[in-house]
């Protein structure tokens, strides 16, 4: 195991050095998917962190009971469980938001970043560890959610959070809602990760 | 003729990789080589058929009779996950060169969202069992397309001058973006 981290790098790996999106390239299907506009991109991004950080709380504190060989389907209902309360509370109270992500609520239990955190550090770690690590790499997910919904609503909509911001000169690039915008800015926004990280990289050494 | 839409529509219209965002780690991590992403594309495909066979009886035999349905995530992903391990099981004895080129992408079909999200959306859909199992079938062969479409453009890619923070997965998910737009060409087949 790694030499323990201070509680602040805990935290502030998710969002940057581990970030499950740029950096891990791990939930990529939920990123794609639900990102043609912010609201969609916050609600899965909060769902998200909802059955993430309950889903590493539970694991950290059981971590002792559980046997070896049936940790992966120990965890895997540990986190079904959650993600069918997150699916019915958003069902039962934002119907809308509900219906516009449709199978992808449902589907945040194969999101390998859930899945991932627990087998790397859950089960491995102190409970307030665990905490932290889920509250950090939620932090990163819904980051990079916000990132790539704001550019593909306010290219292909012209809308932020359904408002108008830009003029009416305008002319909204509808492939930025079509899935092929989807793949095609994370693509580049991966580039450009890639890009900050080799910079900051020649610097310090 | 309308079982014939569900399967044109499965592979081509609302391909699961490039409409549905379903099923994009494989497609990323497996598609290096053409014949290990064939591999895995024809090991999602038999283990979708599987699935879809198995979550339509799970949800129209048990979960809906009882009024269950809120247990269904739990149910399907169960369900999945055993039968991933039934498979790994009968290739590793049948064909251990195909195992070896699977390596930790076998185990990792039971996270793998295609086939979560089969079952779900053929559950949405409400389908019978006949269009599950050919939704089934036409979903497992439209990832099997685009995994060996990918795979073919990124063996041409490895000689081209890709700007080095591109290089690996940027490029591959820009390329996918192309694939998917010409994809998008098939939406008037069906209406």
């Amino acid at each position: 195991m790694p030499p323990k981290k201070s509680i602040g790098a805990e935290y502030l790996k998710g969002l940057w050095d581990e970030n499950p999106v740029f950096r891990q390239l791990l939930g990529m299907c939920p990123t794609l998917a639900v990102t043609n506009a912010v609201i969609n991109g916050i609600a899965m991004g909060l769902a998200t962190a909802f059955v993430l950080i309950l889903s590493s709380l539970v694991v950290s504190s059981i971590k002792k009971l559980i046997p070896n060989q049936v940790r992966i389907a120990t965890f895997i209902v540990i986190i079904a469980s959650f993600v069918t309360i997150a699916d019915r509370f958003l069902a039962a109270f934002f119907p809308p938001i509900s219906k516009a992500l449709g199978p992808y609520v449902p589907l945040i239990v194969v999101n390998c970043i859930i899945l991932g955190r627990q087998e790397a550090f859950s089960s491995k770690n102190s409970v307030g560890r665990s905490l932290l690590d889920a509250f950090g790499m939620s932090t990163g997910f819904i980051l990079a959610l916000l990132i790539l919904s704001s550019i593909r609503e306010i290219l292909g909509s012209g809308t932020f959070l359904g408002f108008q911001v830009m003029g009416s000169w305008f002319k909204p690039w509808v492939i930025m809602i079509l899935p092929a915008g989807a793949f095609i800015t994370l693509g580049v926004l991966l580039g450009i990760a890639i890009l900050i990280e080799s910079k900051t990289k020649t610097r310090s050494t | 003729m309308d079982i014939l839409t569900v399967f044109v529509a499965a592979i081509l219209v609302n391909n699961f990789v490039l409409y549905y965002f379903l099923g994009i780690c494989p497609f990323l991590g497996v598609s290096k080589k053409i014949d290990s992403a064939f591999s895995m594309g024809m090991a999602v495909t038999f283990v979708m058929t599987l699935t879809a066979v198995a979550s339509w009886m799970i949800n129209h035999w048990i979960l809906i009779p009882f009024g269950l349905d809120y247990l269904q995530i739990v149910s399907f992903i169960l369900v999945i996950a055993s039968l991933v391990q039934l498979v790994e099981m009968f290739i590793r004895k049948m064909s251990p060169p195909l195992y070896q080129a699977l390596g930790i992408y076998l185990p990792l079909i039971t996270t793998n969202c295609a086939i979560m999200g089969l079952a779900l959306l053929a559950a949405l859909k409400d389908y019978n069992f006949i269009k599950t199992v050919v939704f089934g079938v036409g979903s497992g062969l439209g990832f099997t397309l685009a995994i060996v479409l990918m795979a073919g453009i990124r063996e041409q890619l490895d000689l081209a001058d890709v700007p080095k923070p591109l290089k690996g997965a940027g490029i591959a998910l820009i390329v996918a973006g192309i694939m998917a737009l010409a994809f998008s060409g098939f939406s008037g087949m069906i209406k």
